[in-house]
């Protein structure tokens, strides 16, 4: 059981996907959009590449795989099979035991014939109708006749028949969907034919003549491909939001793979929920996902607005937009939205975690909680006073912001039950509210009204002083945690972060970023702003007591990030280096504009990589059941696509200790700081260190790793344009001046055992 | 794989009163003047003390030995004695079955209000203009102990359920004192605030109610007499005070012509009556069939509760044998058995069913049939926004006949002007005038229907602006007040500072 993938590089693998392991590699050259490997041709592959010279076309090409032996290969022998294909893998099937190719694009079906060398061109005439023109969109050819089928723009899908004549052939139209189909697929024997689209319905054809059809309906989200597992009792479907589906050959559901759901706008932004440590996010439409992070799966789907989503394009529908957690997951607030044409419709959920059930349950409705949109809502997060001062604010573009407190219902004698109700309802000079926030104990709310930040009073909701940065609206707002929280932070459109001390009202320090998230870690007083600057990220962590950064991360990554999120760790995390220290008890993601999930990893590559492939491996042979070939090429070109994109772990520098110890030992007394202040870092410093001396191993590896980061560590906290050495080859250079000069390393930590001793001798 | 989600039908919760259980209990109370009971009930009206029967609406019995007005008759619990004070100072004991009085207790020197049994059942407590409050023997009719403690007219007492030497007396001085019959002063004063003009004690002896004033204050006697809750539900003077039989209840009748339920538990108004003029006396009978209030113009009113339905038993269907009930169902599948479960099949609804498979125009057919249309019209605007929604509103308005365009206009037209559907309804009615523009005066009906939605909107309009006339006006009021009361403010804290200049100067 083997599998070919190709990939954009322009290289072809075989693998052993049961084991995980690439057994070779053919160097192709160009980039290689689909492959396509047939029974008939077991020494050839067919892949479409794009034609040397000309943008925007694309040909089919076979390649002959060379039997020679080795792990990397050059695969040169390319013959061009098929011009001016499309660049879809759907859009090219090869029929009844690779007699014949079909391909078609835009308008046009091309058929060849390997044997006779024939190329057989049709058309449709092209006609715009209201549901969309009538291009092709997919294609699929009968496993035992002469049959083409194939899936047109407008929901119709054609069937080809006698198209060995250039003139006499013939077609018939089977149409169900309104929408685009998607994929179609015959079963095994050819006696139905599958199709799905946007409609998330898949359709069983039995017989073309007569228009007999089944229907599975509601798979959650639109088709994007289909495939017959080769004994045909098993069907799958993969879908736009990342998931798959196996149903049975009887059109019975039977397991769906998922993990993170890709719904198209992540309105909701990035939240922890307390009780699991599950991201919540947007996950189908008007659901909320709860996905965790360890073990990449969703935990469970809730559904906010029960309602049932029409699968179609073009309406628009309610949908999720702002959720908040209570400080123990108690509660839960949900805002749901959909965009009128006069008034947007809106409402307020609140829900009640229920023991017993093990899940939110619905508590109250509220329609219409503001006339505009929601911009922002907060819970007040206060662990010991959770039950009866729990306080929700919402802020709305209808320039108010209004607070919701729980009242108890007033009978005595009814059911023992709480609602929730408007409780005070504040305004700033008829400005839109834009963010809102609780400082950590609670007393102050802090609501921002485009330029000005207001801060209140919550027992008496009095305005107690306000803050301002011209030019520029807020962008974000919040307050800093336990030995910060005299600070409140916020930054502007016009790219300010600005720091205000609560106590004297007045600016402490501002600096000029232009910030796009600004989040602060619930358990330290840590706050992370990631900013957009000349078409990159870049991360800066400080503390709000000083303006100096403790960490930046400059070129995070080159999408826009939309979103970040700290994650409590489980337990707190050993890290080595005082760089590192702000991630001890949690961790960083981020999402960004393309919907990748990414994190801040403290641990070197190869530390990472090893766990991780042996995962990968356990992933891969999860799927035992024998899916054709075929199929198993789409999934995998697919997978690793999202792979190279989704798992892009941040690559950070593994900093060890010795910095710190060096310049301790090397600097002159007199410059040194205050011996308090050095005191942690040296014993930080010296605890790590014995347990590198336990492992041996280990201990090398991580010297190798300071030599590597000698060169930049002393630039840290400067704002450096430093380009972080990322590249996999440079590492392996490092990794042979590292082998030569073992010797004067092993020397020189011997070196440095002594100096501790004698230092701890004091 | 998800199933189909029914259209989720917007409640709305309903304003004004709320149904409460106890609202459905009192409102069993219907106004009948026909007097009372089994449990004899007395009537002391001018000299007389007439007796009512439960159902007969005449006194079945009157005693008329007073030369004066006669106040205050008391059964003893037994329902066989009969206790009433008088306007002339002497107390008068009656046989239920006889006419002349069996004693006569003389010893007040003025008008007698108050009089009652206490728990022993041989011994009477009263009090009476005089100030004093006394304790009468009742075989001997000798005076037990007098008490001079009032230092006005007692008009109000209770005797203790649970000690038969305890008995409490409200007075005019604003006081209510707590005798014990064993000692020769009284054990507790409590000081009410207003004229005492009705005191409770509850069954359990240990709470204790008086009013006075517009006030109904509840008193915990075993902490030395606490104010547990002070009541101001009243808007003129609480003239008596009520338990009812299980003692959840409190009832207060006033002069404001209102009695008021509350919960003893909370202490909240549950319920209240209105009745014509101002409330005077108040009693419930036991098992709480029956309120009777004595009102400022002679009236008795009585309310009868209506006797419970009671729930007719329908005829039990013949169940199947036991054995066959149970057959299979006690099975244990076995490892190796494939179990084939059964399906739960979801009933759903006419409307639900035909937008399950897309038919926009008969389900709001069905959605406007009468029962649904007249009777929960929310389903019908929930169906309209669904389908607005999903966005065939427009051609399931479209393409219908005369009598149906009426039948929806009508909907419409009745209905647009309710909260909680004008936001659906408003684009309804713009789509119907909208698709059916061009056939406007083709028809009678369909025409008046048009013109009815425009009359029905404009009053709406008319009506908006008005309440914004009046939001205007009230923020000016609500503006000024604010402003008086910060200077008001002000001036306090000016008063303040020269007042503490002033003791600094005295210093």
């Amino acid at each position: 059981l083997q599998l070919y993938s190709s990939s954009l590089d322009g290289s072809i693998k075989l693998w052993d996907f049961m084991d995980g392991i690439p057994i070779k590699t053919f160097a192709v050259g160009s980039k290689l959009l689909a492959l396509y490997a047939i029974a008939s041709s077991e020494d050839s592959v067919f892949v479409i590449i794009p034609k040397s010279g000309e943008r925007d076309t694309f040909q089919l090409v076979s390649v002959k795989l060379t039997k020679a032996a080795g792990q990397d290969l050059e695969a040169k022998e390319l013959s061009v099979v098929l011009d001016g294909v499309d660049a879809s893998p759907k859009r090219i099937a090869f029929g009844r035991e690779g007699e014949y190719v079909a391909s078609v694009k835009e308008v046009n079906l091309q058929v060849y014939f390997f044997k006779r060398k024939q190329l057989n061109r049709f058309s449709v005439s092209a006609m715009k109708t209201k549901s969309g023109n009538n291009h092709f969109t997919c294609i699929a050819c009968h496993p035992t006749e002469d049959c083409i089928a194939t899936g047109h723009a407008d929901g119709k899908i054609r069937l080809w028949r006698n198209f060995c004549h250039k003139k006499e052939y013939t077609f018939s139209t089977l149409h169900w969907h309104h929408d685009a189909v998607m994929d179609l697929a015959f079963s095994v024997e050819g006696t139905s034919l599958l199709s799905g689209g946007v409609e998330s319905v898949l359709v069983l054809w039995h017989n073309e003549s007569d228009c007999r059809k089944d229907f599975l309906p509601r798979l959650g989200s639109a088709i994007e491909y289909i495939s017959m597992s080769s004994d045909g009792t098993l069907c799958c479907t993969l879908h736009t939001d990342n998931r798959i589906t196996i149903i049975n050959s009887n059109l019975r559901f039977c397991k769906s793979i998922q993990g993170l759901i890709k719904s198209t706008d992540v309105k909701t932004g990035l939240v922890v929920d307390p009780r699991t440590k599950a991201l919540v996010l947007n996950g189908e439409p008007g659901h909320l996902q709860f996905y965790c992070l360890q073990s990449d799966q969703q935990l469970f789907s809730l559904d906010i607005v029960q309602r049932q989503y029409i699968h179609q394009a073009g309406l628009n529908q309610a949908d999720l937009v702002k959720v908040a957690f209570s400080a123990q997951g108690k509660w839960l607030a949900t805002v749901e939205e959909r965009e009128e044409v006069t008034d947007p419709e809106l409402q307020l959920k609140l829900w009640f975690y229920d023991e017993e059930t093990q899940s939110f349950k619905l508590n109250t409705r509220i329609n219409t909680p503001h006339d505009d949109h929601i911009t922002d809502m907060c819970f007040r997060d206060m662990d010991e006073l959770e039950d009866d001062s729990l306080i929700l604010v919402t802020t709305g573009r209808d320039c108010v912001f209004k607070v919701w407190v729980m009242v108890e219902d007033t009978d005595p004698e009814a059911q023992q039950s709480v609602s929730w109700s408007c409780d005070f309802v504040g305004s700033y000079h008829n400005y839109q509210a834009t963010n809102c926030c609780f400082s950590e104990d609670g007393s102050l709310l802090a609501v921002s009204f485009e330029e000005t930040v207001t801060v209140w009073d919550s027992v008496t909701w009095d305005l107690k002083c306000t803050f301002c940065h011209p030019p520029g609206k807020i962008r974000n707002i919040c307050f800093g945690r336990l030995t910060c929280s005299k600070y409140l932070i916020g930054t502007t459109d016009y790219g300010f972060l600005c720091c205000w001390n609560l106590l004297s009202c007045a600016l402490e320090w501002s600096a000029h970023l232009n910030v796009l998230v600004l989040q602060p870690d619930p358990l330290s007083e840590h706050i992370a702003a990631v900013s957009w600057l000349s078409k990159e990220s870049s991360l800066f962590v400080f503390k709000p007591n000083e303006p100096r950064p403790i960490y930046i991360q400059r070129n995070l990554c080159k999408e826009k990030i939309q979103l970040a999120a700290f994650v409590p760790r489980d337990e707190p995390e050993m890290i080595g280096s005082e760089k590192y220290l702000w991630l001890r008890r949690s961790q960083l993601f981020f999402l960004t504009d393309t919907q990748e999930l990414m994190t801040l990893s403290t641990k070197s590559l190869e530390e990472r990589l090893t766990p991780s492939s042996k995962q990968l491996a356990v992933e891969e042979s999860l799927p035992v059941t024998p899916f054709s070939l075929l199929l198993g090429k789409h999934r995998r070109q697919q997978s690793q696509e999202d792979t190279d994109l989704g798992k892009l772990f941040v690559r950070k520098k593994h900093e060890q200790d010795s910095p710190a110890v060096r310049e301790l030992l090397h600097t002159p007394a007199h410059v040194l700081p205050s011996a308090s202040f050095l005191c942690p870092i040296f014993i930080n410093s010296l605890l790590i260190s014995k347990e590198n001396k336990s492992a041996e191993e280990v201990a090398d590896e991580a010297e190798m790793e300071s030599e590597k980061t000698d060169d930049d560590s002393d630039e840290d906290g400067d704002v450096s344009e430093m380009e972080q050495e990322d590249t996999s080859p440079t590492e392996l250079l490092q990794e042979m001046t590292c082998k030569l000069s073992k010797s004067q390393e092993k020397e020189l930590r011997k070196i440095r055992k002594m100096d501790y001793s004698w230092i701890s001798a004091f | 794989m998800a199933t189909y989600k029914p259209v989720v039908v917007q409640a709305v919760p309903k304003l004004g009163e709320r149904i409460t259980q106890d609202l459905v209990y009192w409102r069993g109370y219907k106004i009948d003047f026909s007097p009372v009971p089994p449990y004899n009930y007395a009537v002391t009206a001018s000299s007389r003390i007439h007796i009512y029967g439960r159902y007969s609406q005449e006194p079945i019995k009157t005693f008329s030995r007073f030369k004066d007005a006669a106040y205050c008759a008391t059964y003893r619990d037994d329902g066989n004695l009969l206790v009433a004070g008088s306007e002339e100072g002497a107390i008068r004991l009656f046989d239920i079955s006889g006419r002349a009085p069996l004693r006569q207790f003389d010893g007040h020197t003025k008008a007698v209000h108050v009089v009652g049994f206490l728990s022993d059942k041989y011994r009477i407590f009263s009090g009476g203009d005089d100030y004093s409050s006394n304790l009468w023997d009742i075989p001997s009719a000798t005076e037990i102990v007098s008490y001079n403690e009032h230092t006005d007219y007692v008009r109000c007492g209770c005797a203790s359920k649970v000690n038969a030497d305890v008995f409490i007396t409200g007075s005019y001085d604003h006081t209510v004192k707590l005798f014990d019959a064993r000692t020769k002063s009284s054990v507790m004063t409590i000081e009410h605030g207003q004229p005492v003009e009705s005191v409770l004690l509850f069954p359990s002896g240990g709470l204790l109610v008086s009013a006075g004033g517009r006030y109904v204050k509840v008193w915990d006697v075993l902490k030395g007499g606490q104010l547990l809750v002070s009541l101001k539900n009243h808007h003129k003077t609480v003239t008596c005070l009520c338990l009812n039989s299980s003692g959840q209840r409190l009832l207060s009748g006033s002069l404001d012509r209102h009695v008021k339920i509350y919960s003893t538990t909370s202490y909240k108004v549950v319920h209240s009556f209105n009745y014509a003029t101002s409330i005077l006396s108040l009693a419930l009978s036991p098992e709480d069939e029956t309120i009777v209030v004595g009102m400022t113009n002679g009236v008795l009113n009585v309310k009868h509760r209506k006797p419970e339905e009671r729930k007719e038993k329908s005829q039990k269907k013949r169940k199947p044998v036991y054995r066959t009930y149970v057959k299979g169902r006690t099975y244990m599948p076995k490892q190796e058995d494939f179990c084939v479960s059964k399906p739960v099949k979801r009933v759903l609804r006419k409307y639900d069913k035909l937008l399950k498979s897309f038919q926009s125009s008969k389900a709001l057919d069905a959605v406007l049939e009468p029962p649904i249309r007249l009777y929960t019209p929310e389903v019908t605007v929930a169906v309209m926004q669904e389908l607005h929604r999903r966005g065939t509103l427009r051609s399931a308005l479209a393409g219908r006949d005369e009598k149906q365009i009426h039948l929806l206009l009508t909907f419409v037209a009745r209905r647009v002007i309710e909260p909680r559907f004008t936001p659906v309804l408003v684009t309804v009615a713009d789509m119907i005038t909208d698709i059916y523009q061009p056939v406007v005066g083709q028809s009678a009906i369909v025409d008046r229907q048009f013109l009815r939605l425009q009359e029905a909107i404009g009053k709406e309009i008319d009506y908006q602006e008005e309440l914004l006339e009046v939001l205007g006006m009230m923020d000016t009021l609500f503006a000024t007040f604010t402003k008086k009361r910060a200077t008001y403010l002000e001036e306090n804290k000016s008063n303040g500072l020269t007042e503490t200049a002033e003791t600094n100067t005295n210093n």
